[in-house]
């Protein structure tokens, strides 16, 4: 008889923590290796990774096609040119250096201002002149670079963040980040630092992720380290009431950059910018799974119903986000 | 999407080709499935006696090689004083010595490992005798016909006739007697077989019995049939070679040819030995020239290394398990694989302390570069310095403190850790310690399964002799290459969003 008690905690046991694989299919969760091959390597020609690894590519792109994005304010590709950094810089308040082909938000250096005593770090630190150069270098030497190549540093204008993200994260940048599937915005998210985090919009660091309705950009759930939660853990904000404005110029942003990348399984970061509204961030060929966590929601059964349109009925970007906001909404 | 037809055959042509090469080589060369079977050998040693006549000595010993049944691994002589040569001579080796000068008792010793094996492909081929027809004197010529005559009536073939031939020996009593008093019984028996047209010679045999001493050859008759040959007792007439049967003479000539000697007499002695299947292999096929595709056929050294590589898929198959069946982080894609062949050289405890004492080591003084603010390159190469100095001090210090272990450190494949140690702090760095922890972790967790994989007795020997088990290797890693379920850490990961629908 005990042993019959044992062996049921022992399976309760395993099935508290893991999860029955059926159960999963069931639901539409996309697992890693399904992601890789039948998404990634099948909708995502290699040749046009280079477009969204490197950022200074993208940017060129999307400028060419009428994308929103952050202003270039310059570039630094060579170890000589680093000495031009101060004249580079010298007329804007705030700006951010980064690397063209960091990933995961690695050497990202935000200014938010500057004066006679240095530059104001978004942390709070006063850098000097000679701490920035100093990144930079190690941008081009390919310390934040994948494979450890040569790199390029990108400046560009800081972002006036849009007040009504107030409250909901913690020093650093709120994005949105939606997935668009050969032109469809499938599943979106924002992604809001915490003090876990340091103030990156990175899930695996501790940011907390918050599932969004394509309906309409309000929030739907919210999880931190893969787990759920209600409240921001710094501000204690009900993460609940979050609604994102300009839902659909975001939408429309996002869907845009599937013609012009090319790429048909995409993870577009997007930012609100206070004057301009929806700004491009970054693109990613790779997007991770935790979207599917923060909605609460499989992607495969979205995924499936695209693939199932075949490419007959071709629609324009503006139909594409029409039809999504329909059929992916959770109010219906 | 695409057919996976062509997949799918490539993956089952790998697989039944792999299967095929092994099922050949286990049939073929008697590679058993698993390790550690013996194999059966015997020494013998011939001992010659003579007593030398105080001039030049040449002795001349019939000596066995490769035979149906057993495989020569190697021969060795011993008499001191004397010169010695191998040589092949009427299709038959021999051994031959010789002296300028030598006087009374004389001992000579030969001394061959002759291994049991049913798959032994003769070294000379075997050659029907050219039939010779000698004129016997009377009375012996009339009654060695009359049996001959009553032998064929009774035959059909070369083999029945030889058996009739000796059955008919013993019937003939007073012929067999008469005969006898000229030349043997079994001389009588191939003269009389050659004079049928049957080409037949007399053999020497040594019956293998472990531990025996100052044994004696027994004759056999050997009868051809075309190409074949069948072997028969002169005595009782039995077909066939007894399974313990070592033909010790076997192409036409003498035993022993003795010059400058009288009163000469060989006798031979044996022991039985079991040997575990690979030296006997290694033996057998270290001087085999026959287009075997072997790796038994390379210089030992060679077959050290290839031991080594041949395991590299198993290690890589583990990090491909490990990976996308279930999921563990490492740093590096195959870095856990060559810390595992590091492993297989240190052992693994001993390997354990030495990659944490360096990589932690190197962690700390990496650290100490980051303020040095070098460019990626230079750093690298100054973390590569760093890594030999550190191996150098603590194989200094190990052996100082006299752990001949620890002297093993230096297996450690330097770049790599010199990389590893970069990565991780790297790591450190930009995603914190518990990050280093998670794929550090995880990389030693691979490396320790693909160690404990590749260091298995049975896998160490299936991937050394067994090329096919390559492909078959190649197979699966391609199968689970297609392979877009769930990784097991995926369903720990995802288990959070499934509580809701509980509710």
């Amino acid at each position: 008889m005990s042993e019959v008690i044992e062996k049921q905690s022992w399976w309760q046991r395993l099935a508290e923590r893991y999860a029955h694989p059926g159960r999963l299919s069931r639901m539409g969760v996309l697992g890693m290796n399904r992601r890789n091959i039948s998404y990634i390597s099948r909708y995502n020609p290699r040749r046009l990774f280079p477009l969204v690894d490197d950022k200074l590519k993208t940017k060129q792109i999307a400028l060419e096609a009428g994308v929103t994005v952050p202003e270039l304010i310059g570039v630094i590709r060579e170890q000589h040119e680093v000495r031009d950094l101060a004249g580079i810089v010298a007329d804007c308040a705030g700006f951010c250096i980064k690397p063209a082909n960091g990933s995961g938000g690695k050497g990202i250096l935000v200014i938010t201002g500057q004066d006679d005593g240095g530059y104001h770090r978004s942390n709070g630190s006063i850098a000097g002149i000679g701490d920035l150069e100093r990144h930079v270098t190690n941008i081009l030497a390919g310390l934040f670079s994948l494979g450890g190549k040569a790199d390029v540093a990108i400046i560009e204008a800081l972002i006036n963040f849009d007040d009504c993200f107030s409250g909901f994260s913690y020093e650093g940048v709120p994005d949105t980040r939606v997935i668009v599937f050969q032109g469809f915005p499938v599943m979106a998210m924002m992604r809001l630092s915490t003090s876990d985090s340091n103030g990156k919009a990175n899930l695996h660091q501790g940011a907390v992720g918050v599932g969004l309705d394509i309906g309409d950009g309000h929030a739907l759930r919210a999880v931190q380290f893969d787990k759920p939660i209600l409240l921001h853990p710094d501000t204690g904000l009900n993460l609940m009431n979050l609604k994102v404005p300009h839902w659909q110029t975001l939408l429309e942003l996002s869907v845009s950059c599937y013609e012009m990348s090319g790429l048909g399984y995409l993870g577009t970061d997007v930012v609100l910018d206070r004057f301009q509204g929806p700004m491009l961030l970054e693109l990613n060929a790779r997007p991770g799974l935790t979207i599917q966590m923060a909605n609460g929601r499989g992607l495969l059964p979205r995924l499936r119903q695209i693939e199932a349109l075949g490419k007959k009925n071709r629609m324009t970007p503006s139909q594409r986000v029409e039809y999504a906001r329909e059929h992916f909404s959770e109010r219906n | 999407m695409a057919s996976r037809f062509p997949f799918y055959l490539l993956v089952g042509l790998l697989f039944l080709v792999g299967t095929a090469l092994s099922i050949h080589r286990h049939m073929t060369f008697d590679i058993p499935w698993l390790p550690g079977e013996q194999r059966q050998t015997w020494s013998i040693e011939a001992r010659v006696d003579f007593v030398a006549q105080g001039e030049e000595v040449l002795a001349s010993l019939a000596i066995p090689s490769t035979q149906q049944g057993f495989t020569q691994l190697n021969q060795t002589a011993a008499s001191p004083g004397y010169g010695l040569s191998f040589v092949e001579r009427d299709g038959a080796m021999r051994a031959e010595w010789s002296i300028r000068r030598a006087e009374g008792n004389q001992q000579l010793y030969y001394r061959v490992d002759m291994l049991v094996d049913p798959y032994a492909i003769p070294s000379l081929p075997v050659r029907p005798p050219a039939i010779r027809v000698n004129v016997e004197q009377e009375p012996f010529a009339t009654a060695a016909n009359q049996i001959l005559e009553r032998a064929i009536e009774r035959s059909a073939t070369p083999y029945t006739l030889a058996r009739e031939l000796i059955a008919e020996f013993g019937n003939q009593r007073q012929k067999a007697e008469l005969l006898a008093q000229q030349k043997s019984k079994s001389m009588w028996t191939v003269q009389l077989l050659q004079q049928a047209g049957v080409p037949a010679r007399r053999v020497h045999g040594l019956f293998l019995e472990d531990g025996r001493r100052r044994q004696q050859l027994t004759e056999y008759i050997q009868v051809f049939d075309g190409e074949d040959y069948e072997l028969f007792n002169p005595e009782t007439g039995a077909q066939g070679q007894p399974h313990n049967l070592l033909l010790w003479q076997y192409h036409s000539g003498p035993i022993l040819e003795l010059m400058g000697g009288s009163n000469s007499n060989v006798s031979f002695s044996m022991i039985q030995q079991e040997q575990p299947f690979n030296i006997a292999l290694s033996q057998k096929f270290a001087d085999n020239q026959l287009l075997n595709f072997s790796l038994y056929s390379l210089p030992l050294e060679e077959q050290a290394l290839f031991k080594n590589i041949l395991l590299i898929p198993v290690g890589v198959l583990m990090v491909v398990l490990m990976r996308i069946l279930i999921g563990i982080k490492t740093s590096g894609t195959f870095m856990p694989v060559l810390i595992a062949l590091a492993f297989i050289q240190t052992s693994l405890i001993t390997g354990l302390i030495g990659f944490l004492l360096i990589v932690g080591t190197g962690l700390l003084l990496r650290s100490y570069l980051s303020y040095l603010n070098l460019l990626l390159v230079a750093r690298i190469s100054a973390v590569i310095i760093i890594v030999i100095g550190m191996i150098a001090i603590f194989s200094i210090m190990a052996y100082q403190f006299g752990l001949t272990e620890g002297m093993k450190i230096t297996f450690f494949p330097m770049i790599i850790l010199a990389w590893t140690i970069e990565r991780m702090s790297i790591l450190w760095e930009e995603e914190g310690p518990h990050e280093v922890l998670v794929q550090g972790g995880g990389s030693l967790l691979v490396a320790i399964v693909a160690f404990l994989a590749m260091n298995n007795d049975v896998i160490r020997h299936l991937t050394f002799n067994f090329l096919g088990i390559q492909l078959m290797l190649m197979a699966l890693v391609m199968l689970i290459g297609n392979y877009t379920g769930y990784r097991l850490l995926e369903l720990k990961r995802f288990r959070p969003m499934l509580r809701d629908d509980h509710k």
